[in-house]
């Protein structure tokens, strides 16, 4: 069994949480794309992500924004006949570009997750200021005066936070995550 | 009444305040007594997944963990955060060895997670365990003439719990007619509203939130009621931007069903955080 998984085996291994039937039982029927909020913004449509990755087609699979561009509402995945929970395929194959740097860098989404995240393993709280800075450099100029006049009409509103909140048992917290990724304690 | 586990997450400590407040308050009033969980931690939103998947159960377990030592179950007002906490105490259950990775993780902070809980949206106590004809005789201030738009979302109805119809779930217009409003045709009541894609695919979210409001105006709503806070921020404050970017008018306001039903409860005004939108509703407000 020395054998190299193949990259639907692969995308299969990193669902295994979730109850969804594998892959392989898509029928192309189309229902996810044609429910699919996001498909007009998609270089993909859902129904062919699924089709590309159970056809091993690794490299079109990861150049595309499909997957980036999912909002994980979980509309296709509660009808699809094939009982196929396509939703969770997106975070798949989203964890797989994360985790081999194979993501585009004209895309927000991975960095904002990673910033995301980051945020919240060194105060246990999410922090929308601290937040917004270090992944404003992945937008568009236009989004960035967006947000920064969103921002001002909610300071002036109440609504944004001055000072981040963190969690009391903080070092444990850490060390909890420690004992799930080796590094994720990490500054 | 039971006594609940409460864990407002992060988006009520500040941006949704008025929703955290009238959660608490119509709480009070309908017989529901919230306990807030002691130093819970974020649920990571959608962020932990895109990460790892293991990493997303176990720090949502730990605060599952923190409502199981004091005997609780959990509510979340946030769709997001519910369904985290929904699906990690499923998956927990489901799957020995997730459970034992999670407890490995959770022994350094003195905790474990035994899957002896269940996990509640707010609406689900409201309408299950109050029941919305308990809640119907409450009412002091009936809502007469006021359209109101039921906005679900996602994650409050899906992925699916426990085989509920996922395709034409009615306990939101039933909660809204229990107001004594008025529930419109909300066609697309169950469509996204982008999520954090307003933050990563901005010119897709803000369509995403065009096609609501649309719908919302075309069903003669005055106002869209809704359950969460992802949901109330993007269409709320984004809607300026929508009108920019797409040449709209919009102008409708969006509130959290709790200020609604604060409102028909009799709660006073000035405690139903009205004022600090930026599509004001005060208008619908001050009818009442
Ligand atoms: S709805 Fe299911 S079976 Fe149909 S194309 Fe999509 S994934 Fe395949
Ligand atoms: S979960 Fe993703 S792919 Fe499925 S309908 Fe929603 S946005 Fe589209």
């Amino acid at each position: 069994m020395a054998a190299k998984p193949t990259f639907s085996q692969e995308i299969s291994n990193l669902l295994y949480a979730s109850q969804g039937s594998p892959l392989k039982n898509c029928i192309q029927c189309g229902t996810c794309s044609g429910t699919c909020p996001v498909v007009n913004y998609m270089d993909q449509t859902p129904r062919r992500l699924i089709g590309m990755i159970n056809a091993n087609l690794k490299e079109d699979v990861l150049d595309c924004n499909t997957y980036w561009f999912c909002a994980s509402c979980y509309h296709c995945t509660v009808r699809c006949p094939a009982k196929i929970d396509i939703a969770e395929a997106m975070y798949a194959v989203k964890r797989y570009s994360i985790w081999h740097k194979t993501y585009s860098e004209d895309l927000v989404g991975p960095t904002f997750s990673e910033t995301f995240v980051k945020t919240i393993i060194n105060n246990g709280r999410s922090f929308e200021p601290v937040l917004a800075p270090t992944y404003m450099f992945s937008m568009g100029i236009k989004e960035v005066l967006q947000e920064a006049y969103m921002g001002t009409q909610m300071m002036l509103k109440g609504r944004m936070p001055v000072l981040p909140t963190k969690i009391k048992r903080l070092d444990n917290f850490k060390k909890v995550i420690r004992r799930i990724i080796p590094m994720g304690g990490e500054k | 009444m039971k006594k609940f586990a409460y864990f407002p997450g992060c988006s009520l400590e500040k941006i949704a305040l008025s929703y955290n407040k009238t959660s608490v308050e119509t709480s009070k009033i309908l017989g529901v007594e919230l306990q807030e969980l002691e130093d819970w931690n974020c649920c990571g939103a959608t962020t932990y997944f895109h990460v790892d998947q293991l990493l997303a159960y176990t720090l949502t377990a730990r605060n599952l963990a923190m409502a199981e030592k004091e005997g609780l179950d959990l509510v979340a007002p946030c769709s997001a955060c519910y369904k985290n906490a929904y699906t990690t105490n499923k998956y927990f259950k489901a799957d020995p060895d997730v459970a034992e990775h999670i407890n490995y993780a959770l022994e350094e902070d003195d905790l474990q997670f035994n899957g002896d809980i269940n996990v509640h949206h707010i609406m689900d106590i409201y309408v299950n365990e109050v029941g919305v004809d308990a809640i119907k005789e409450k009412v002091k201030v009936p809502l007469e003439g006021l359209k109101v738009a039921p906005y679900y979302g996602c994650q409050i109805v899906r992925p699916r719990k426990n085989g509920e119809d996922v395709e034409n779930p009615q306990f939101f217009e039933d909660l809204v007619k229990a107001m004594g409003a008025e529930a419109v045709d909300f066609a697309e009541r169950l469509r996204c509203c982008g999520g954090s894609l307003i933050m990563t695919s901005r010119t897709a979210a803000l369509d995403m939130v065009r096609v609501l409001l649309k719908n919302a105006v075309d069903s003669g709503a005055d106002v869209i009621a809704t359950a969460c806070p992802l949901c109330q921020v993007n269409l709320e404050c984004y809607q300026l931007q929508v009108n920019e970017e797409f040449g709209t008018d919009f102008n409708m306001p969006v509130t959290y069903f709790t200020q609604l039903l604060g409102l028909a409860l009799g709660m006073p005004k000035k405690k139903l955080g009205i004022g600090s939108e930026l599509v004001s509703a005060a208008p619908i407000f001050g009818e009442f």
